[in-house]
C-alpha cells in the first residue's frame, strides 16, 4: 500500500516535470527542429545521411546504410549484446545431463508420433504456413537495402517461424529442425560473419568495417557497390544471430531450460 | 481548457502520450509487487522511449527514409498534418522535390559509373533516419534483455516458489536469521 502511494507521488512529480519540458519542444513534425536539422553552425548528421548516403553506398534504404555502414561498429556490438543475452539465458536456465529428463523426452517423442488429435488442425496449418513465413523472412533480409527490412527484422521473422512450430506441435518438433547445437553455432557464425567483414577490410589495409576497401574482393566498379554488398553480408550475419537467439530464448524459457516438452 | 488543449496538448500530442505511457510503466515498476508485472512495466517504459524517438524524427509531409530506386527522392506528399502550425513558419520553401530526375534514361549510366553527383535530395521530404536506426536495434536488444529478465524470474521462482517481492524478501530474511 505504502509503495503505491510512494509510486503515485514519484510518478506525478516526474510526469509533471516531463510534461512541463514538453512545452519547450520544437513543434511536432517540424523539419527544421534541432533533432532533424541541427542547430545553426552545426548541421544534423541526419542531413548528411539523407543527402549523401546514396552516393556513398548505392543503398536506397537510408536506415540500412546508416545501420550497417556508418554505424556498423555500433550494430556489431548490438549483435554481440543479443548473443550475450542468449548465452546468459543458457547459463541461467539450461539443465543438462538429467537422466529423468531424457526419459521424459523419449516419452514425449512417442506421444508426438502417436498423434495428438487436438493439434491436427493447428499442426497442419502451421506446416503449410511455415515455409511461406521463412521465405518472407529471407526476402526481408535479402531486400533490406531496397525496402523496409534487414537483418534484425528478417531474423526475428525467421526465429518466429521456428517458435510457431514449437507452439503448434511441440518443442521437440522445432528442435528437430534447429537443434540446440545448431542454433548455438548459428548465433556464433552470425557474429563471426560480421566481424569477418571488418577484419577483411583491415587485412586490405583500411579501417575496421570500412567496406569500401573490399572492392577487390567483390570486383565492383567502385567502393560504393562494395559497401552495398558488404552491407548485405553483414545483415545476413545479424539475421543468423537474431534467428538463433530468438529461438534459444523461447526454447529455454518454455521448457525451464530442459529443452523438452515446451509449453 | 479548450485553449490549453489547443495550444499545449494538440501540437505536442505524441510527446504527451509518450510521457503518459512512460509514467504508466514507471508506476508499474515501483508499485507492483509481482516481478512479472514489473517486467511488463519495464516493457511499457521501453515502448514509450521508442515512441519518443520516432516522434522526434517525424517531418510533416515527409515520407519514409527510403529513396527511389536510383537515389531519387520520393514524390512530395500533398497531405500535411497540423496545417495551422506551419503558418507560423515562414520557411515553406519545400514544396516539391527538386526535379533532378528529368528522365529515367540515365539509370543505365548510374549503374556503370557508380557515382551520382547530380542527385539532389530534399531533406525536408524524407523522415529523419537516425531515430529509426537507433530504435530498430533497441527493439531487438529489448526483446533479448527481456528474455534474460524472464530467465532470472524463472530461476527466482524455482528457488523461492513465488514471484511476489514481499514473499521473497521474507524468505530471504527468514533464511538469514536461521543461518
Amino acid at each position: 500500500m505504502l509503495s503505491k502511494v510512494f509510486a503515485t507521488i514519484a510518478v506525478a512529480i516526474t510526469g509533471s516535470i516531463l510534461l512541463y519540458g514538453v512545452s519547450d519542444f520544437p513543434a511536432f513534425g517540424d523539419p527544421h527542429s534541432p533533432a532533424n536539422a541541427g542547430v545553426p553552425g552545426s548541421e544534423s548528421v541526419s542531413l548528411y545521411f539523407i543527402e549523401e548516403s546514396y552516393k556513398d553506398t548505392k543503398v536506397p534504404n537510408i536506415v540500412t546504410s546508416v545501420l550497417a555502414d556508418y554505424r556498423g561498429y555500433d550494430t556489431m556490438f548490438e549483435t554481440v549484446v543479443i548473443f550475450a543475452a542468449g548465452m546468459a539465458i543458457f547459463a541461467i536456465l539450461r539443465v543438462v545431463g538429467n537422466k529423468e529428463e531424457t526419459a521424459a523426452k523419449a516419452a514425449e517423442e512417442d506421444s508426438f508420433t502417436n498423434g495428438d488429435h487436438n493439434r491436427i488442425i493447428v499442426g497442419t496449418t502451421v506446416r503449410i504456413v511455415v515455409p511461406v513465413i521463412q521465405l518472407f523472412a529471407l526476402y526481408v533480409v535479402a531486400h533490406g537495402h531496397h525496402s523496409p527490412g534487414g537483418g534484425f527484422q528478417g531474423g526475428v521473422i525467421l526465429g518466429a517461424s521456428f517458435i510457431i512450430i514449437a507452439l503448434a506441435e511441440n518443442l521437440n518438433a522445432a528442435l528437430r529442425r534447429l537443434s540446440e547445437l545448431n542454433y548455438v553455432r548459428l548465433a556464433a557464425i552470425g557474429i563471426f560473419i560480421y566481424a569477418a567483414f571488418g577484419i577483411m577490410a583491415q587485412v586490405l589495409g583500411s579501417n575496421f568495417l570500412d567496406y569500401g576497401a573490399l572492392q577487390p574482393i567483390f570486383m565492383t566498379d567502385g567502393p560504393e557497390m562494395a559497401r552495398s554488398h558488404s552491407m548485405l553480408g553483414v545483415e545476413i550475419g545479424v539475421a543468423f544471430t537474431v534467428t538463433a537467439i530468438m529461438f534459444a530464448i523461447y526454447a529455454n524459457l518454455a521448457s525451464r531450460g530442459q529443452l523438452v516438452k515446451g509449453l | 481548457m479548450a485553449e490549453f488543449i489547443h495550444d499545449h496538448i494538440q501540437p505536442y500530442f505524441n510527446y504527451w502520450v509518450y510521457v503518459i505511457i512512460m509514467m504508466i510503466g514507471l508506476w508499474a515498476l515501483i508499485a507492483k509487487n509481482n516481478l512479472i508485472k514489473k517486467l511488463i512495466g519495464l516493457s511499457i517504459f521501453q515502448t514509450a522511449i521508442i515512441l519518443f524517438y520516432v516522434s522526434m524524427g517525424v517531418k510533416d509531409g515527409a515520407t519514409i527514409p527510403i529513396l527511389g530506386h536510383h537515389g531519387s527522392s520520393p514524390p512530395a506528399s500533398e497531405h500535411r498534418l497540423f496545417e495551422d502550425l506551419d503558418e507560423e513558419e515562414p520557411k515553406k520553401a519545400h514544396g516539391k522535390p527538386v526535379d533532378h530526375h528529368a528522365a529515367d534514361d540515365e539509370h543505365g549510366e548510374d549503374h556503370t559509373h557508380g557515382h551520382a553527383g547530380h542527385h539532389k535530395t530534399n531533406p525536408d521530404l524524407i523522415a529523419n533516419p537516425l531515430p529509426h536506426v537507433l530504435m530498430l536495434t533497441a527493439i531487438v536488444v529489448g526483446v533479448a534483455t527481456l528474455g534474460v529478465a524472464l530467465a532470472i524470474s524463472q530461476m527466482i521462482f524455482k528457488e523461492f516458489g513465488s514471484l511476489e517481492e514481499d514473499e521473497i524478501l521474507e524468505e530471504i530474511k527468514a533464511s538469514a536469521s536461521d543461518g
